[in-house]
């Protein structure tokens, strides 16, 4: 019993020495640095700070805050008090809404000059670090055992045969189905979206709540009724990678007509106690020692064009030319209407 | 002269801290931070949250029937008889409780069952026949014998005995699983968003839509009160009705089950195996999904991309352990609280404790970040996950605790107490050993609660360590065969974790009984 009082004032006086750190300009370099994502970053990443680590000396600790939406928000909750030196995983769809709220400090990264001008933010608020397609995948063996053509363009989708051989997902409900939403919108523009998918729904296109369903159940590759999906450019890869027994040549494929990019940057939160550090981290997550690592990590396209693809990425999918993409400002503007005009045709 | 009653109050403190560190305050933080911006809502918006909110009742009222209908048989054979394989029925029926959302869905939609209102009622069925089951029979087993025989040598029917005396006995036990239930399906997320997508949102999904996707913080917190309002309504409504019908009556130690004859045994066969086979459908192509390959050796390799998945069992485990002793101490001490003292303040108390339950996962997990920065940050460490799952818990505990605390007539703590025993030992010789075995009950739920992650913590920054849900959600959120496969073996795994769990706890509480 003696014990307690000596062990509650050893903790109070670590927890004053704790206290009396806080609040100091960075003046040396930190033990570790805190990188807030969304779980599915976090849950792969595996070692690949450990280089980092390695030659800083700081470890980076990887903090898991929900989705993509749910991060973006925690964000902007603790912006007064951070919950992390720099923030990973947000795209155009809540970007405008992070920058309105003042959450980033700006940074210019010493390794932008390797981005393509078309991905970087241009107050470098934000760095991109990575980008993936969102497309409709096909299932090989189908079209081969039905004798069909792959379609290669939306208008061609249309026809019915087509229309209701192909599932994509809710915009509601779904971060694909908004994408494709999207695309729709780059392609026809504000006049013309609503028409194409009225064509869709008579000719009888399937829609799922999320990508798992659209993929799992209702794609033929595993035993549902639509040979094209939405998915992703990156899933035919992940198809051979997981497979049972690797296989020669993908079993799915990617059309190119219909890509929406989706843009992921990381930034430095406004508050860091040790802004130095925090941009030698993003230096590192835009090098290509971390960005060769991205493909086969998280299925996703590396930022930075020196880096090098695995030879999966290269053999078993492509790069689309000219994906659609509308900017984050326009997003965040109209996405509610998009979203209910979208309904009102669809479910009338 | 008034003496301040120190037992009492080193029993109330632990839970009312807990309560308003965890819930009440991280709560007022958000709600004040999101109606301080407050502006007329947008037009239209009305027409859909009065729409959203009457669905959300109904949907949330006809599946607490439901499930009353489909959890009957199976409650009614275990509670009256001791048959091979019951304990293994009972655990088995507790294993959808605890399966993730994202699972359950896969399978019905791998079904057909998918878009509807009918497979959204099945799915909350699926999921909660286990509250009833549990709850209910904790007390129907142990109703002493004689009062039923007592009637019927005065020549009532089975029927009127079952009606007119076993259903008014566990009244108490009934409304407290049907309040559970309905809040469970009242806030309901997962199950809302896969079967039924966009026109099927109960409140909870509108609450996520505005506060994460449109970020309209201000609309948020109205609908987070509107759900607050309903959900205090019925749980106000509830307490009142618990206290007028709870009876005391001398109830058994240990449980009164007999060996089923001539008809009965055959309607424990028909009530288990019917309830059993109903429920495994779902579950049935979880396994057969996860045998078409070596996804089970799997589990143990280093996946280039998740890591070893079988190490999340070891983090469920843990976080699982300190969940649960967090939500059994605070939970029974509750529990005492509430049914020594009568009267108002004791009922909102009861009342703020159920309130987890009925709190949208989104409002608490955003008010821990605006809120548990102090006086310590609590955020973003390993100390909020257990807390967080023992949030929903605690009332799982409490529920399956005051029941039985309220049978016991106050002339048996009065006789102690003449004869000379103290507070404290009145409670450590009649209460305790009622509380502990109905306190394992709500300990088995809390164990599953935490298994299945339960609440906020979807919603809020954590120590980045897998759980079995989240790496059973990671393994489903990307392609291939062996993806695929995996996630229906972990989910197999979690399954066989839950049963096994149950069991063995179940199992505790038998060999208890022998220290009587």
């Amino acid at each position: 019993m003696r014990l307690i009082p000596r062990i509650s004032t050893a903790t109070l006086v670590l927890a004053v020495a704790l206290v009396g750190c806080q609040g100091e300009e960075q003046t040396e370099i930190p033990e570790t640095l805190t990188l807030i994502s969304h779980d599915s970053f976090v849950e792969s990443a595996g070692d690949t700070f450990d280089a980092f680590t390695t030659e800083t000396g700081i470890e980076v600790e990887l903090i898991p805050a929900g989705d993509a939406g749910s991060l973006v928000n925690q964000a902007i909750l603790s912006k007064d008090n951070p919950l992390a030196d720099v923030l990973f995983g947000v795209d155009d769809s809540f970007l405008s809404r992070a920058v309105n709220e003042e959450i980033f400090e700006a940074y210019e990264s010493a390794n932008i000059d390797t981005v393509d001008e078309d991905l970087r933010h241009e107050d470098n608020l934000v760095t991109p670090i990575d980008f993936g397609d969102v497309c409709f995948n096909y299932d090989k063996e189908w079209f081969d055992q039905n004798d069909l053509e792959v379609p290669n363009d939306l208008d061609g989708l249309t026809d019915p045969t087509y229309a209701s051989l192909t599932t994509v997902e809710h915009p509601a409900t779904s971060s694909p189905g908004l994408a494709f939403v999207l695309a729709t919108i780059d392609v026809y523009g504000e006049d013309g979206w609503l028409d194409w998918w009225a064509e869709m729904r008579d000719a009888g296109v399937n829609i799922a709540n999320d990508w798992n369903t659209a993929y799992y159940s209702d794609f033929t590759r595993y035993g549902g009724g639509s040979s094209i999906v939405m998915s992703y450019a990156s899933s035919p890869p992940a198809e051979v990678i997981f497979a049972d027994e690797p296989p020669e040549t993908a079993p799915t494929g990617v059309i190119e007509a219909g890509c929406y990019r989706q843009v992921e940057f990381a930034g430095i939160l406004d508050g860091t106690e040790y802004p130095e550090s925090a941009g030698e981290l993003i230096d590192y997550m835009l090098s290509v020692e971390f960005q060769e690592q991205i493909p086969l990590t998280w299925f996703v396209f590396p930022a930075n064009q020196d880096a090098e693809l695995p030879p999966e990425f290269v053999e078993h999918t492509a790069i689309p030319e000219s994906p659609a993409r509308l900017a984050a400002d326009e997003i965040a503007e109209n996405r509610e209407r998009w979203i209910n005009e979208w309904i009102g045709v669809m479910e009338g | 002269m008034k003496r301040i009653r120190w037992g009492w109050v080193a029993v109330a403190a632990p839970p009312v801290i807990f309560i308003g560190y965890f819930f009440v305050y991280p709560l007022i933080r958000i709600l004040v931070l999101g109606l301080s911006e407050l502006s007329v809502g947008a037009s239209g918006v009305e027409a859909r949250l009065i729409r959203v909110g009457w669905f959300t009742l109904w949907q949330a009222t006809v599946s607490t029937v439901l499930t009353f209908l489909a959890a009957g048989p199976l409650t009614w054979a275990v509670s009256s008889f001791e048959f091979k394989g019951r304990r293994l029925a009972m655990a088995l029926a507790t294993v959808p409780f605890v399966l993730p959302t994202v699972v359950v869905g896969t399978a019905f939609v791998a079904l057909g069952w998918q878009e509807s209102i009918g497979a959204i009622l099945a799915a909350h069925v699926f999921f909660n026949v286990a509250v009833v089951v549990r709850t209910v029979s904790t007390l129907w087993s142990r109703i002493d014998p004689r009062i039923q025989e007592a009637a019927r040598v005065l020549g009532a029917s089975e029927w009127d005995v079952f009606w007119r005396i076993t259903l008014r006995l566990l009244r108490p036990a009934i409304a407290a699983a049907a309040s559970i239930v309905f809040l469970f399906t009242f806030t309901s997320f997962g199950v809302i968003l896969i079967l039924g997508g966009f026109r099927y949102a109960t409140l909870e999904v509108e609450i996520y839509r505005q506060a994460v996707t449109l970020f309209d913080l201000p609309l948020a917190a109205a609908l987070a009160i509107v759900q607050l309002v309903g959900v205090s309504g019925a749980l106000y409504w509830y307490s009142r009705y618990q206290e007028r019908t709870a009876v005391s009556w001398t109830l058994e130690r240990g449980t009164n089950l007999r060996r089923p004859k001539g008809r009965a045994r055959t309607g424990v066969l028909f009530a288990t195996l019917g309830t059993l086979i109903a429920l495994a459908i779902p579950l049935s192509t979880l396994v057969s999904r996860s045998v078409t390959g070596t996804y089970y050796q799997a589990l143990f390799r280093d996946d280039p991309v998740v890591g070893v998945p079988a190490h999340s069992v070891l983090n469920s485990l843990v976080f699982a352990v300190a969940a649960t002793l967090l939500a059994t101490i605070i939970g029974v001490l509750a529990a005492t609280v509430i049914t020594g003292r009568s009267g108002e303040l004791s009922r909102w108390f009861d009342l703020t404790l159920m309130l987890p339950l009925g709190t949208s996962a989104v409002t608490i997990g955003f008010g821990f970040i605006v809120a548990l920065d102090w006086p310590v940050d609590l955020r973003a460490t390993r100390w909020l996950v257990p807390a967080a799952h023992a949030l929903v818990a605690i009332p799982f505990v409490v529920r399956s605790t005051v029941p039985t605390l309220r049978s016991v007539p106050a002339e048996t703590r009065d006789a102690a107490r003449v004869l000379g025993a103290s507070p404290f030992r009145v409670w450590r010789e009649i209460d305790l050993p009622i509380v502990s075995r109905a306190g394992m009950v709500g300990a088995a739920f809390a164990f599953v609660i935490s298994l299945g992650e339960f609440g906020a913590t979807s919603f809020v920054a954590r120590p980045a360590s897998a759980t079995i849900p989240t790496m059973i959600f990671r393994l489903l959120s990307r392609p291939g065969q062996t993806s695929f496969g995996m996630a229906m073996a972990l989910s197999v795994v979690l399954a066989g974790l839950t049963a096994a769990v149950v069991m063995a706890i179940d199992r505790a509480r038998f060999g208890e009984l022998g220290s009587f």
